[in-house]
């Protein structure tokens, strides 16, 4: 049986296909302004038995589509152990949510801790900030990590923190400078939400902005431990969503 | 065509225009969120009638009540001794609170970051929107956060007709004392209003009344217990709004008409989630009508709301008076002890709600409790994290506001919490 996880995400979304428990392919569009056309399309290229739809718009393809929906926190917890079976902590920093979700033994979600409203510490933040020092975000994400003396960052609000960039860049502050800065603010921030748990090993950075070495590695220092990554890790949910789809259907 | 209560709302000075959107808005989401429900008791017919006369027929009674020569008092939380209104033939109404209405105007008077409820009795007032504000001969306001204490002051300016209680911050022999002293200054008040005085009978009358309404809202909670629930959570909060503003001789009448038809569902095991479906406690600041947004988010994800550990709640309704007294002095220090016992977190220390929260969660097997949190509230907001120590069972904090637009979040968290269940 092939089964497609959809996840409808604030910037993208993502699909994942499974057969026989394994991942054969996957697919990320951007969600746009008309996603339900994309969801269409996707659905229409990869063809499954069964389809489970996850994330912000989960909603959107119940109400079209009669597909059944998981949340984002029990498809990345699935998705997580998918990819490393020890895995006790997951961390997602998405496109206009963080999260951070705690698992048991058995990988069942125990807690889970989301940012409230805004985009502060989301990648959405780091998108925006990104295109204002003119980098492209893998430019972004592969600074070094070196020991320049950090400037600091004060408001995590994706407008204010935007005119503090740009008084930054006028004072004549070197633009790698104000990049790690910013980093540096989100690692923070998350390892905030993080340590609101008992930090519970081994954790996995999933969700796009793992693709950052940058922001992965500063995220390790303030945790102090080893964080793994997904060998494609926006797609965690939508292979959590494929696999609770097997699930359901057992 | 002219509304038939047109007529008031001009007298009263309400802003017409703005008043018919807020009364379209209403009834839009009334029907979004309570006609969508499926199998509502009967007995809710009366409460659907009430909602839809909000500013109509009960605005009507309350005008005709005070042409009559009765005081009209306002009021805003559960401290504020109703029973006194009663024994001098008053009429008692919680005012509109609860939706997001008049912020920019109300922002004109108090900070942006001010907890919706606030905001909302300001705004409702300064838009022109809340008729009972202007029926009032009394507003009287209390001392149970910074945020209501100060705004008080500022509404005095606007409505020249608060009267503040003050309300201790802690429970021992001095603060039950400072309280007692206060529903004594609050007797005389009510006569000065009222140019009654406060006689046995007459307190006897309106204990009666209170207590009888508190009655059968206990009922009401005590059928939550069953599974499955026999009334959703929002019909039951809707309730719980509607005591604060009804006619209370009515109310009662037609919730223990409602509890009668539950009585039946519960006997033959009828109810409106299916048996077994996720049963939540909601815990607390409180919802004030309109606000219907958590109690939608969460039975629209399946589960059921089983009680609401709030002022619009149990607190209300959770002791009754004694109604047992052979003077006024002695009935009006019993009820003063009385209104002590409700566990608000403004108090310190205030581990009564633990321990009735507990009490809650047992008695109405909810397999969860939903910690609900106005922003800026911050006594709730402090204690949740007590709370959460303290519950044994899974656990949500939520903090909100009545916007929408973290909507789609709180609706990610609650399923995810759901799946935990």
């Amino acid at each position: 049986m092939r089964t497609l996880g959809i996840d409808i995400g604030s910037r993208y979304i993502k699909a994942a296909l499974v057969a026989d428990g394994k991942l054969i392919s996957f697919d990320r569009r951007e969600t746009s302004c008309e996603p339900l056309e994309s969801c269409r399309s996707i659905l229409g290229d990869m063809g499954a038995d069964r389809v489970m739809a996850t994330g912000y718009g989960r909603h959107l393809l119940e109400v079209h589509g009669d597909i059944p929906t998981v949340t984002e926190i029990k498809a990345f917890a699935r998705g997580a152990r998918e990819f490393f079976p020890a895995c006790r902590t997951v961390i997602d920093i998405g496109g206009q949510d963080t999260k951070v979700i705690s698992l048991d033994v058995e990988g069942r979600v125990r807690k889970f801790e989301m940012n409230d409203r805004c985009a502060a510490g989301t990648g959405k933040f780091l998108e925006v900030m990104a295109r204002t020092l003119g980098y492209d975000l893998a430019e972004f994400g592969a600074l070094p990590a070196d020991e320049e003396e950090e400037v600091r960052i004060s408001s995590m609000c994706t407008v204010f923190a935007e005119s503090e960039v740009v008084s930054l860049i006028a004072r004549g502050v070197s633009r790698s400078r104000i990049a790690k800065s910013i980093n540096q603010a989100v690692a923070a921030r998350v390892a905030g939400m993080v340590k609101r748990f008992p930090v519970e090993e081994e954790i996995v950075f999933a969700g796009g902005c793992a693709h950052s070495p940058l922001l992965r590695g500063m995220l390790e220092k303030s945790l102090g431990k080893k964080l793994f990554v997904p060998s494609v890790p926006e797609i965690t949910g939508a292979l959590g969503a494929a696999l609770c789809a097997v699930q359901e259907s057992a | 065509m002219e509304n038939q209560y047109e007529a008031i709302w001009k007298e009263l000075g309400l802003n017409l225009e703005n008043h018919a959107g807020l009364l379209g808005v209403l009834s839009d989401a009334y029907i979004n969120i309570y006609m969508a429900q499926k199998n509502r008791p009967k007995g809710m017919e009366y409460f659907d009638f009430v909602v839809s006369e909000v500013h109509g027929l009960r605005i009507k009674e309350v005008y005709e009540a005070k042409e009559s020569g009765r005081p009209i008092v306002g009021a805003f939380c559960v401290y504020v001794p109703e029973e006194l209104v009663l024994a001098v033939d008053g009429v008692c109404i919680g005012l509109c609170a609860g939706a997001e209405v008049g912020s920019e105007e109300a922002e004109k008077f108090i900070p942006r970051n001010t907890c919706a409820l606030i905001k909302g009795f300001m705004g409702f007032k300064l838009a022109g929107l809340c008729p009972y504000v202007e029926l009032t001969d009394l507003i009287v306001g209390e001392t149970t956060c910074d945020g209501k204490k100060k705004a008080y002051e500022i509404f005095n300016e606007i409505t020249k007709k608060v009267y503040v209680m003050e309300i201790p911050n802690m429970k021992g022999p001095k603060g039950r004392e400072l309280w007692e002293s206060e529903v004594f200054r609050f007797r005389e008040k009510m006569e000065a209003l009222s140019g009654k005085k406060v006689t046995v009978e007459g307190l006897q009358k309106g204990m009666a009344l209170v207590n009888a309404k508190r009655k059968a809202l206990q009922r009401l909670s005590a059928l939550r217990a069953a599974d499955p629930a026999p009334i959703s959570g929002l019909d039951a909060l809707l309730v719980n709004q509607i005591s604060f503003y009804d006619d209370p001789v009515r109310f009662t009448q037609m919730t223990n008409a409602l509890c009668d038809e539950l009585e039946e569902r519960v006997k033959s095991g009828a109810g409106v989630a299916a048996k077994g479906a996720k049963r939540l406690l909601v815990s607390g600041s409180p919802m004030a009508i309109p606000n219907w947004k958590l109690h939608a988010i969460v039975e629209g994800s399946g589960a059921v709301i089983v009680g609401e550990e709030a002022c619009i709640g149990e607190r209300n309704f959770r002791d009754l008076s004694d109604e047992n007294f052979a003077t006024v002095e002695e009935g009006i220090a019993k009820m003063a002890g009385r209104y002590l016992s409700i566990d608000c977190a403004c108090f310190t220390p205030n581990d009564e709600r633990l321990g009735n929260i507990n009490a809650m969660t047992g008695r109405l097997s909810a397999d969860g409790v939903i910690h609900y949190s106005l922003q800026f509230c911050t006594p709730y907001m402090m204690e949740a994290f007590k709370v959460e120590k303290s519950v044994n069972r899974p656990f949500l904090k939520i903090e909100t506001d009545y916007s929408m637009e973290d909507f789609g979040q709180l609706r990610t968290r609650v399923e995810a919490f759901l799946e935990i269940l």
